[in-house]
């Protein structure tokens, strides 16, 4: 247990030394020690650092600890260590409100507050519909809640192949690149907007954190231990929905941190969720941080969207993870 | 202590639990036998509160079952799955500790909660790999841990579907000791069993189910007989009666040719 008290307050203290090192590095280089200096007496670089690089870290940051967290969550919801925040229709949803407002609705309404809200809208009501189509009369069977989470996936798919299908040049570019996810427009009114949410959604879930503990023995088993387990699905499925949805709308589908996250906490410190998750809060923010960090300065003066990169580390890594799991389902 | 009033469980068109009636008092130790499929684990997911029946009435302690919650009534039976998968890495330990789940309204493990799942851990002598994974543990290991975190959570009614599964004659016969133990400290134990002559060393009333209804309610004496048996599971049994006293019960199978 001493070694899962170490291991966050190692993370702990990684993150900001993450976050100054990657708020130093850029097309215009600041020395890590010397933010500090930056900051109080306004030299040379204030500007970057305030209104490019601060706003910038601290979503990719946010949104990583989402990630993450959310992972975390739904694994232990649906038993798998294979779940991710997208199962529950969150993502597709929102890429789906995010495609119909840029291809149908356009720029003029709302401006930049468009996408964002239609995309945070439609990954939440995608979600509602997965729950409504997976409950019974008194129930919400996680199979049925995993079904319907991909038949839904499937037809936001359908949706967003359609809207790319009507979309002109100029649309299809945009769409591509939201899509695809980016810290490129974080700006601090973003932050303002998602950190609450975030902090709010983290809070609900790390409350969760002991039933999901007895959630891994069985759904059957967690009820016999006295947890409510459908109260328990309920804010699980949607307090992950409101902090996905939100972090999806600020920076766009970014996948594998909530997949890779929580299972690298669980190698290295077991799987109690007391300290998966904000083990994954810590770690994701993290490895966002880094990620989008090589996703803005492989190629200066260009960017490689952060959501290729977190493919391009991820896929490896799940692969990984499904010849280990093949191999237990094989010999065990 | 639990008294079921003509309950019946179905799924779709069928019954699976069908009218039983049942008083089980605190102290006694019961077993449900019967052929696969004659509602044994029905009956006993049904006193524990997961499923409710269409008709009929259960009370527990002298209380509907419907007027507890499920931490309530986790603080009072525990239940005993046949069947297990946890696919995270837990620590033998941190499966027992999970017994102490409903007493500790969301607050984080005493010391006092650690004893408590040392103490369940040697009493069915799990203490040994403690801190092995649980998913490294053989299949009677991982029953003896599983085992360990019912007692954690102590409760007054223990509902043991096939407990004595996958484990080995000697820690078969210390289980059913403990058992007949806790028993005799004023709780009840229920405890679905395919072995007669287990359940007839040491169960006080024995419930023979067939086809979800209850044939035979009674000491193990009156229910284990050849007759009564023949008629439940179609084969026919006799009884030997061994050079130590005891009456040993066994399926007469054809001699091979």
């Amino acid at each position: 247990m001493q070694n899962r008290t170490n291991i966050l307050l190692i993370l702990a203290g990684l993150l900001p030394i993450s976050l100054c090192i990657a708020a130093g590095i850029g097309a215009y280089q600041i020395l890590p020690w010397r933010i500090p200096r930056i900051l109080l007496f306004h030299e040379d670089g204030f500007e970057v650092l305030i209104y490019v690089r601060f706003p910038r870290i601290i979503l990719s940051a946010i949104v990583g600890a989402v990630l993450a967290i959310s992972g975390a969550t739904l694994q232990g919801i649906f038993r798998n260590p294979l779940a991710d925040p997208g199962l529950i229709g969150v993502t597709a949803g929102a890429g789906l409100g995010a495609a119909f407002w840029i291809v149908l609705v356009g720029s003029g309404f709302l401006g930049i507050w468009g996408v964002p809200i239609a995309a945070f809208t439609g990954g939440i009501l995608v979600t509602i519909g997965v729950w409504k189509i997976a409950q019974t009369h008194e129930r919400v069977p996680t199979v049925t809640l995993l079904l319907a989470g991909i038949v839904l996936n499937s037809f936001a798919g359908a949706g967003i192949g359609l809207m790319t299908f009507l979309a002109d040049e100029e649309q299809l570019r945009s769409l591509t690149f939201w899509l695809l996810g980016g810290f490129g427009g974080a700006t601090w009114r973003a932050i303002a907007v998602t950190l609450p949410i975030a902090v709010i959604g983290a809070v609900v879930l790390f409350r969760l954190a002991r039933a999901l503990n007895a959630m891994s023995l069985g759904e059957s088993e967690a009820y016999h231990l006295g947890v409510s387990t459908e109260s328990l699905k309920r804010w699980a499925v949607f307090g992950v929905a409101l902090i996905v949805g939100a972090a999806v709308s600020a920076a766009g589908g970014i996948g594998f941190v909530g997949l890779i996250v929580p299972h690298l906490l669980r190698l290295m410190g077991g799987a109690d969720h007391r300290y998966v998750l904000p083990g994954s809060a810590l770690g994701g923010a993290i490895l966002l941080v880094s990620a989008d960090l090589f996703a803005r300065t492989v190629a200066i003066p260009a960017e490689l969207p952060v959501g290729v990169v977190t493919a391009l580390l991820g896929g490896p890594f799940f692969l990984w993870l499904l010849l280990r799991f093949k191999k237990e389902v094989a010999y065990g | 202590m639990v008294e079921l009033d003509g309950v019946s469980y179905c799924i779709g068109q069928k019954w699976i639990v069908h009218d039983v009636n049942l008083k089980i008092e605190s102290g006694e130790f019961w077993m449900f036998a019967g052929p696969n499929g004659a509602g044994k684990s029905t009956l006993l997911r049904l006193i524990s509160g997961e499923l409710s029946p269409q008709k009929g009435k259960i009370r527990l302690f002298g209380h509907d079952i419907h007027v507890y919650s499920p931490q309530e009534l986790a603080r009072i039976r525990a239940y005993l799955q046949q069947k297990r998968e946890v696919n995270f890495p837990f620590l033998a330990s941190e499966i027992v500790l999970l017994g102490r789940h409903p007493h500790l309204n969301g607050a984080k493990e005493t010391p006092k909660d650690w004893a408590i799942a040392r103490k369940s851990m040697e009493q069915v002598e799990a203490d040994d790999f403690a801190e092995r994974l649980y998913t490294t543990l053989s299949g009677g290991e991982a029953s003896r841990v599983d085992l360990a975190r019912i007692l954690a959570q102590e409760p007054q009614l223990l509902l043991l579907d096939e407990p004595t599964n996958h484990l080995d004659p000697r820690h078969q016969v210390r289980i059913l000791q403990l058992c007949r133990s806790i028993a005799e400290s004023g709780k009840s134990v229920i405890a679905a069993i395919h072995d007669l002559n287990l359940a007839a060393m040491y169960a006080d009333k024995v419930l023979m189910l067939r086809e979800g209804n209850a044939v035979a309610i009674g000491t193990p004496e009156t229910v284990l007989t050849p007759r009564q048996l023949e008629s439940v599971y179609d084969l026919p049994f006799e009884t030997l009666h061994t050079s130590s006293g005891r009456t040993l019960i066994t399926p007469l199978t054809p001699t091979p040719q």
